[in-house]
Parts: C-alpha cells; structure tokens; sequence
C-alpha cells in the first residue's frame, strides 16, 4: 500500500505523529511501573510528584526475597519457583498431547472432525472464573487443592485446544507430497512425520510452546481459587500479598511486576514472528 | 490417505483391537489424550457445575451438594436487581472494549503500514501490552489512576489542568472508564497485529488496477482492503472472544467491583457470591450464564470466520 499512495509531506508527519502518540501510550504505563520498582518509597508518596526517580535502589528487590532487615520477606523465591515448574511441567505435556491432535486434524479427513474441532474450541471458551467454581468442588473432594499436580493438569486443558489450533496450521502449510515422498523412499510413516514434518514444524512448534507458557505464566483467575499456600501459589497470586484492606505496597508491587514480565517480555521477543505467522496462518488457509 | 495402509499391519482378526490397528484409527488415536483431558477436567466440572446449579449446595454445609432445589437458583437470578445490573454491564462492556479495540486495532494497522522505516521495531512495541499479565494490567492501571500518587492526577496537577484529585477508580462513572481503557490498552495490540500481518499479505494488483481505473483512496479502502482484512478481522474477534474474561483479573485488582458495585461485572459477582458468601449453587448458576455468553460470542465469530475463509477461496 505505501508504495502506491503518495503522501504530502504534511499527511506523513501526521501519521508520524500519530504513531507516536499510539506508542508512547503503549509503553509510558509500562516503564512507569519499571521506574517504580527503582524507587524508594517515599518518592512514589511525595507531594509535588518526583517525575525522575532521586535515589534509585534495588531494596525493592531485596525485600522480595527476605534479604533487607527493614522488613520481613514474602516467599516470592517460592512463588517463583512454583510458577515455574507448573508453567514448564503443563507446557510439555500440553505440546505433546495437543500436537498429535494438530497433526490428526492437519492430515487426516475423519468422522465427525469439524465437530471435534469446534468442540476442543468452544472448551477453551469457558471463562476461567466459571471453571474455578466446580474445579474447587472436585479439587477439594480429591485432595487437590494447593497442589502444584491440581494446577498442572488444569493448564494442559487450558492450553491443549489453542495448541491445537495453532499446530493444525503449521502442519497444514508444510506440503504433504514431503512425507508421502519420505514414505515412497521407504520410511514408514512415524518415521516419515519424524525425519520431514517434524523438523519444518519445529519453529512453529517453539512458538506454541511459548504460547502456553506464557498463557500459565500469567494466569490468575483459577490459581487465585485453587492455591492457597507456599506449596502452590503462583507469581500472579503472590502479587495480591501486597494488598491489605486499605493500604498497598506500591514499591514492592512493582518489583514483582518485574519479575513477572521479564520471563514474558523475553519469550515473546524471540517468538513474536512465528506467533503472528501461526495465528494468521491457521485461520486463513 | 493411500499410504497410511501400506504403513500398518492389517490385522485380520474381528475382535476390538483390529478396529484401533487399523489406519482409520489413527486420527482418533491421535486425538484420544487431549479428548480425555478435556473431558476429565472441563467436561466433567461442567456437568458438576450444571448439577451444582441446580441445588442449594453451600460451602460450609458440603450435605447440601445432594439438595436438589430444582430452577430455584436461576428464578431468584432472574428476579435479582444486582444479577441484572452485572449481566447488562458485562455486555455492554464487552461490545463496547470489542468494537472500539477493531476500530482503534485497524487504525493503528494503517498508520504503522504506511510507515516504513523502523516497521520491525513497531512492530515489537505494539505487542508489548501482549506480555503482561492481565493481573498486571490490573496493577499498573490501579497505580496509574490513583487519586493521590497516580502517574494520571500527578500529570494533571503539574501541568495546571486540575486543582482537586480526580477520583477515577473511586467515582462509579470515572470507574466505568478506567476499567474500559485498562481493557482497550490491553488487547488493541491483538487486533493490530493480527490486521498488519494482513495489510502486508494484501495483494498489489487488484488495487494497482483500481487506481488505475480511478478509483479514490477511500474506494480503494472500502471495496478492496477492507473485505481482504475481514478473516483477519474475525480470526482477531474469535481470539479475543475466547478469552473476554480475562478482564475479571484485571478489574478484581483495579475495583473488585466496587464502588459501591458500580463496576461488578458477571465474573466478579460470581466469586463474591461462590467463595465470599459460599452460595456455591447461586454462583454456579451465574457461571452457566456466562459460559453461554463467552459461547455466543465465539461461536458467532468463528461462524464468521469460516464464512470468510470459503468467501476467500481458502483449503479445506
């Protein structure tokens, strides 16, 4: 398009500056939580506004993990840890699982398949809030609840649809002539899907990984009613320990916000292509 | 599938097991982990949640599991004032945040299209509200909107705009909006990522031979981009529909629903009522009512959406 239309010079600074307004309101709100993080306390209280962080520390961190005397310490470490092993553990197994059912909805014409797929999508329909409710009920019967097991299983059915979708078009866009050409040269075709399609699936792969991850990662809404305790308690859920009845540790917040988004910010960095391309990908073609 | 024969051992035995060797298996065999997970822990809660529904079951009494109370729940939410109000602003929410996301998504598509230096780096920029956690949206906008030590009202009052603090998290209209823009800042990025990536696929030359013929800009636009950008647009609207409640993170941090429940959507009743005031039953009943809300919506879309994709010509 922007070689086919000519702007003035006035239209191409407007769309400038445009771009710029839409910009800076994506990230201002962003960088302000990050400088927060930096700040001592009574900078974000003082009156008029101190725009420039004054005294930057990295107490607010400190406190997080119990290593500053001022205060006693959250077990943020163990959060950390427990978002991680739950995030990674339900990631795996929702790959798996979900691209043998990608490759089956990709190369295989079955009874009953765009009900099925309907059916995988319309399950991660349910808002997690409304899934919370009898989950609770079932966890508790079965001794689930604040185990990081109970968590797991809930994120792979999460996650297992929309990695479906996603690797149900990456499989669509590698040719199948490659893999009856493998099997023609006497590969079976496990070692057809292995030696060809796997390999050209693999960035793919990686991006709906990264997906799920993230999708854990960030989740808040079932961990908030399913853990309770150090054993399961995930990052977001860790962030309302901040909160009391009227008052909010704004500073410490912010430190964990930051904890919270630097795993995020650099997944999806390295992913970002791939997801645009399985997004657009696997709906259009 | 010709090949998928010569890779099996055909078994010639007329027992069960010669059904699941057989090549017309394989999809099914393929699919049966995510079927059983999916059924074990969405299926399965869903039809407890259904049952729940339809009883006075109350946490702190687990016999009442078994009271069957039949449509009682669901008669007094239809005559519940706060049920409604919730219910109507939950819709009126989503269709506001969902349109004026396409609109501002398509605008942002256009103006990052038309630029073409440095479109990479944009590009990483717009998806950056994609990272954050909705809880942190919650947290960030929470800071920001604060009367007293918000970026917000500390812009305000250095620049001389205002003298008094503006409420915005504390005044139910003010409260209205903030949540709304927490929620636009929070997913436009999705709608124009989504609408760039088909701004780029557009072809040249339907719209070379528009010009051509004489067609304005705005022609062009109208009878050529946009009916291109339509399965982008759908795919962008089932993507989000699949997750409208993510807000229920975002605005339990900001207001909880407060104040004064001016700002209670169907999500956040829905927990008061289950795990605040344990009337497990009640909320399960809300919980089907948004279940077939999310339904609605995705399903609508996704209909679009296949609509679009034979419009298009597309495989399969």
């Amino acid at each position: 398009m922007s070689r086919l239309t000519i702007e003035k010079p006035w239209q191409r600074w407007l769309i400038r500056f445009g771009v710029f307004v839409a910009m800076a309101i994506l990230t201002v709100p962003g960088l302000w939580v990050v400088l927060t993080a930096f700040r001592p306390n009574i900078e974000v209280l003082a009156r008029p506004a101190v725009w420039i962080p004054q005294n930057p520390t990295l107490d607010n961190f400190a406190r997080l993990f119990g290593l500053s005397s001022a205060q006693q310490g959250l077990p943020v470490a163990q959060y950390f840890i427990n978002s991680l092993v739950i995030s990674i553990t339900s990631t795996i197994v929702a790959v798996v699982i979900g691209m043998a059912g990608g490759y089956s909805f990709a190369r295989f014409s079955f009874k009953g398949k765009a009900t099925l797929f309907l059916a995988f999508m319309l399950s991660r329909t349910v808002p997690g809030v409304a899934l919370s409710l009898p989950l609770f009920i079932i966890w508790a019967r079965l001794g689930l609840i604040d185990t990081s097991f109970g968590m797991i299983l809930v994120y792979m059915a999460v996650n297992i649809p929309f990695t479906i979708w996603l690797t149900d078009g990456f499989f669509r866009q590698i040719p199948v002539d490659l893999s009856e050409a493998a099997q023609i040269d006497g590969c079976t075709r496990w070692q057809a899907f292995w030696k060809v399609e796997f390999p050209l699936a693999r960035s793919g792969l990686a991006s709906a990984a990264i997906f799920a991850f993230l999708t854990s990662w960030n989740e808040y809404a079932l961990a908030s009613q399913l853990t309770r305790t150090t054993a399961s308690k995930t990052m977001p859920v860790g962030l309302m320990d901040f909160t009391a009845q009227f008052t909010v540790d704004w500073t410490g917040m912010s430190a964990m916000a930051v904890l919270i988004i630097i795993p995020a910010l650099v997944l999806t960095f390295v992913v970002q292509k791939h997801l645009i391309a399985g997004l657009t990908f696997g709906g259009v073609k | 599938m010709t090949t998928d024969v010569q890779s099996l051992p055909q078994t010639r035995t007329k027992d069960r097991v010669s059904w699941f060797a057989s090549p017309r298996a394989i999809p099914y065999v393929l699919l049966l982990p995510a079927i059983v997970v999916i059924l074990s822990v969405v299926l399965v809660p869903l039809l407890v949640s259904f049952w729940t529904s339809f009883t006075a079951y109350n946490l702190t009494k687990p016999a009442t599991l078994y009271q069957f109370v039949g449509l009682r729940n669901y008669q007094r939410l239809l005559t519940n004032g706060d049920f409604w109000w919730a219910f109507g602003r939950t819709f009126v929410f989503v269709t506001i945040t969902l349109n004026l996301e396409m609109m501002l998504g398509l605008g942002l598509a256009l103006l990052v299209n038309k630029i073409t230096w440095g479109q990479r780096t944009l590009r990483t920029i717009m998806m950056f509200p994609m990272m954050f956690s909705p809880i942190l949206v919650g947290f960030q906008f929470k800071y920001i909107f604060n009367d007293s030590i918000g970026l917000l009202n500390n812009a305000l009052f250095d620049l001389h705009i205002i003298n008094q603090p503006i409420p915005w998290l504390v005044d139910g209209t003010l409260a209205n909006f903030s949540i709304i823009f927490a929620e636009i800042w929070m997913s436009t990025s999705v709608f124009a990522i989504l609408l760039l990536a088909g701004l780029m696929a557009l072809p040249k030359e339907p719209i070379e031979a528009a010009r051509v013929d004489g067609c304005n800009p705005i022609q062009v636009f109208q009878h050529i981009t946009l009916p291109f950008l339509m399965p982008f647009v759908y795919i962008a609207m089932t993507i989000r529909s699949l997750d409208v409640a993510r807000a229920y993170d975002m605005v339990k941090i900001m207001t909880n629903g407060g104040p004064a429940g001016r700002t209670e959507l169907l999500w956040t009743l829905m927990t008061r009522t289950g795990y605040q005031n344990s009337q497990m039953g009640m909320a399960n009943a809300m919980g089907y009512v948004s279940i077939i809300l999310s339904i609605v919506f995705t399903f609508y879309f996704y209909r679009k959406l296949v609509a679009a994709r034979t419009f298009m010509g597309g495989a399969q």
